[in-house]
């Protein structure tokens, strides 16, 4: 890694890092790839995350879908620990509380793998900076 | 900026991004911020556009940010401090911690536009050892940061270096206290002294030092990067920006929840919160922990901020919010939160250490029914007397769950000692089971599961509870299949 010595430097890695995202984020490219968040914060590990993340990217991986899973802090949604954000190409990103490994389980094979709804989604319910 | 009630800012990249992954930071614009301040602004730019942001303390007391950095840039010295204040006491708070575990990068380039403005090239922050995940988090952002030189020397290929390090508390609440804070960095013992002088005068090892809340500095850099003007559009006359709150008790939706200064208590707990749990009624709800006080139905539409809550009773403090149904006795919550405030009292000063036992003492005689009406004028003068002769703010806040319950339920008070009864049902010394003979069918069940033998009757016959011996474990309501067993 080369030292950001000038704003440009931070200005050229923001923009590169953030196409980078935009191509993962859409669909039909090379780059398109599903993401998945799982909520790390005390609470979401308290609650059992740790064995939900084990689990995704086992399962993931053993059914051959391609993911990428990581880690985030906490989405403020206490009373429904676990929580885990998945975000398909092309799509808006979708919230599931109360995901234990079972629950994990039945995202995969109905909202990743079918575009299926399954029960326990929160909707967004704030604004961003943005918007 | 209608459609919900909730608008993240300082919650932004809190359970979107991975904390432990700088460049997820950096593709949010984090740094954006810093670099903006070094190359293109002056400190006292920079001073300018906090204070015209209109941004108050988060750690409780709302003190104007901006005029807060501007005294600590006005105290010269060698050497300067940013002191972050990641202590978090309150009982049932948790937004301090969420916000390091899921965006401490925000912090680390707050703490450094801080340094910068105030021009210290050394910053603190005062973590409790019970938070190794946010610890963790911070100290593999800190090493990020210097890797990507966004801290270290020579930032931005300026002359501004900014190094920060951790501290770490061992969990006393009165160390959350500024001068408290510092002395136990210094490895002295954990108690205040008397402001003045003010930490910007004279506070880690003498230096000027400026003490800031987590969620106050994780306001900063959007601050800057929106503008004054953006931030300042959001929330009430005199308290601008958002609020995060840990939104606990008996709600539905219980969680970490952040929104506009000016939003009304009904719209965090019955929209927000989706109302209360198990259908039952709301009785109150404490804002500002053990420094607060409660707020109650009449003050359901009054909008949060950091003069309405004073006026009502209570404060802000840092952010917890607890919810209570109508089965809690307010009696015992100010119980409890004196119980608290006893504990974390360092001792220092006789109003607090001996003024809170005593109200304890009082409180705990009214919940088992010994008290005397003349008991609740020694409340109120003995709180007054501890609130305007603590030192610190521990004591001079401690009474305020008392008073506050004084004011909002004064006939449950007078339930304990007039009737000796608990409307709530929550005073174990005041309850007694009592089996209603027409409902009672003498299936036995009750007796054989008493732990003590307190219950007697015959067969198919009415039973009986003899008070004297029972110890009120609640066993026997819990079997008996015929609602015959009820608390008086
Ligand atoms: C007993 C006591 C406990 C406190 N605990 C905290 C705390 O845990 N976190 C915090 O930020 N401020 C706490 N404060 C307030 C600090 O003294 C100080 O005012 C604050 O850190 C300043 O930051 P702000 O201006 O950003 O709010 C406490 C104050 C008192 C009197
Ligand atoms: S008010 Fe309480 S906590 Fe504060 S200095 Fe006095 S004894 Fe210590
Ligand atoms: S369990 Fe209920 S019905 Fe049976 S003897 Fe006890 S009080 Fe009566
Ligand atoms: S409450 Fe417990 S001790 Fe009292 S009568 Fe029932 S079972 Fe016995």
């Amino acid at each position: 890694m080369t030292k950001i010595k000038t704003i440009a430097d931070l200005v050229k890695l923001r923009d590169e890092l953030q196409s980078k995202q935009a191509l993962a984020d859409s669909a039909d490219n090379a780059e398109s790839i599903i993401q998945i968040k799982i909520g790390m914060g005390t609470s979401g590990i308290a609650s059992g995350a740790k064995d939900v993340m084990d689990f995704l990217i086992e399962a993931l991986e053993k059914r051959n879908i391609e993911a990428i899973v990581s880690q985030t802090g906490d989405m403020g949604y206490s009373y429904a620990e676990p929580t885990i954000s998945v975000k398909k190409p092309g799509k808006s990103p979708i919230i599931f509380g109360y995901v234990n490994v079972q629950k994990a389980d039945e995202i995969i094979e109905k909202y990743i793998k079918r575009d299926e709804l399954v029960e326990g989604v929160i909707p967004v319910n704030y604004h961003t900076i943005d918007n | 900026m209608t459609k919900y009630k909730q608008i993240r800012i300082v919650l932004n990249n809190c359970g979107v991004i991975d904390p432990e992954n700088i460049e997820e930071s950096i593709a949010r614009d984090s740094y954006m911020a810093l670099g903006k301040c070094i190359t293109e602004m002056t400190p006292q730019d920079v001073i300018k556009e906090i204070k015209e942001s209109g941004l108050r303390g988060r750690g409780g007391g709302g003190f104007p940010t901006g005029l807060k950095w501007e005294i600590a840039s006005k105290n010269h010295a060698d050497q300067k401090y940013v002191v972050c204040n990641a202590d978090e006491g309150d009982p049932g708070a948790f937004m301090d911690r969420s916000v390091l575990e899921g965006d401490p990068h925000a912090v680390l380039e707050a703490m450094a536009i801080c340094g910068y403005a105030i021009g210290a090239t050394k910053g603190l922050i005062y973590i409790r050892a019970e938070y190794p995940m946010a610890i963790k988090r911070l100290k593999i952002a800190i090493d990020q940061a210097l890797e990507y030189g966004l801290l270290g020397n020579n930032i931005f290929g300026s002359k501004f270096d900014f190094n920060i390090e951790l501290r770490y508390g061992a969990g006393a609440f009165v160390c959350g206290e500024e001068t408290s804070l510092i002395h136990s960095m210094e490895g002295l013992r954990g108690e205040p002294t008397i402001k003045p002088p003010f930490p910007a005068e004279k506070g880690y090892l003498g230096k000027p030092t400026n003490v800031n809340n987590v969620e106050t500095f994780a306001c900063v850099p959007i601050i800057i990067r929106k503008g004054a003007s953006w931030f300042n559009k959001i929330g009430t006359e005199k308290s601008k920006g958002t609020k995060v709150f840990a939104l606990a008790g008996k709600v539905n939706n219980v969680g970490l929840i952040e929104v506009p200064m000016g939003t009304t208590l009904r719209e965090v707990i019955f929209e927000i919160g989706g109302g209360i749990q198990n259908g039952k009624k709301f009785k109150a709800v404490q804002t500002g922990g053990p420094s607060g006080g409660c707020l109650t139905e009449k003050h359901l539409d009054t909008p949060i901020d950091f003069d309405n809550l004073i006026a009502a009773g209570s404060m802000m403090g840092s952010g917890g919010m607890i919810v209570m149904d109508e089965d809690n006795c307010m009696v015992s919550v100010a119980k409890f939160y004196l119980d608290f405030t006893v504990e974390e009292s360092c001792g220092k000063c006789s109003p607090c250490r001996i003024g809170n036992k005593r109200l304890y003492e009082l409180l705990e005689r009214i919940t088992k029914g010994q008290g005397v009406m003349d008991d609740l004028q020694r409340l109120r003068n003995m709180s007054n007397v501890i609130k305007d002769t603590s030192l610190c703010g521990l004591g001079q806040t401690s009474p305020n769950p008392v008073l506050s319950t004084l004011d909002n339920f004064y006939d449950e008070y007078v339930a304990h000692i007039k009737d000796h009864k608990c409307p709530a049902g929550q005073c174990k010394d005041l309850m007694k089971y009592f089996i209603i003979a027409e409902n009672c069918v003498g299936c036995t069940a009750c007796a054989r599961v008493c732990p003590v033998g307190a219950i007697t009757g015959e067969k198919k016959e009415p039973h009986f509870i003899n008070s004297e011996i029972c110890i009120k474990c609640g066993a026997c309501m819990e079997r008996c299949k015929f609602d015959a067993i009820i608390i008086k």
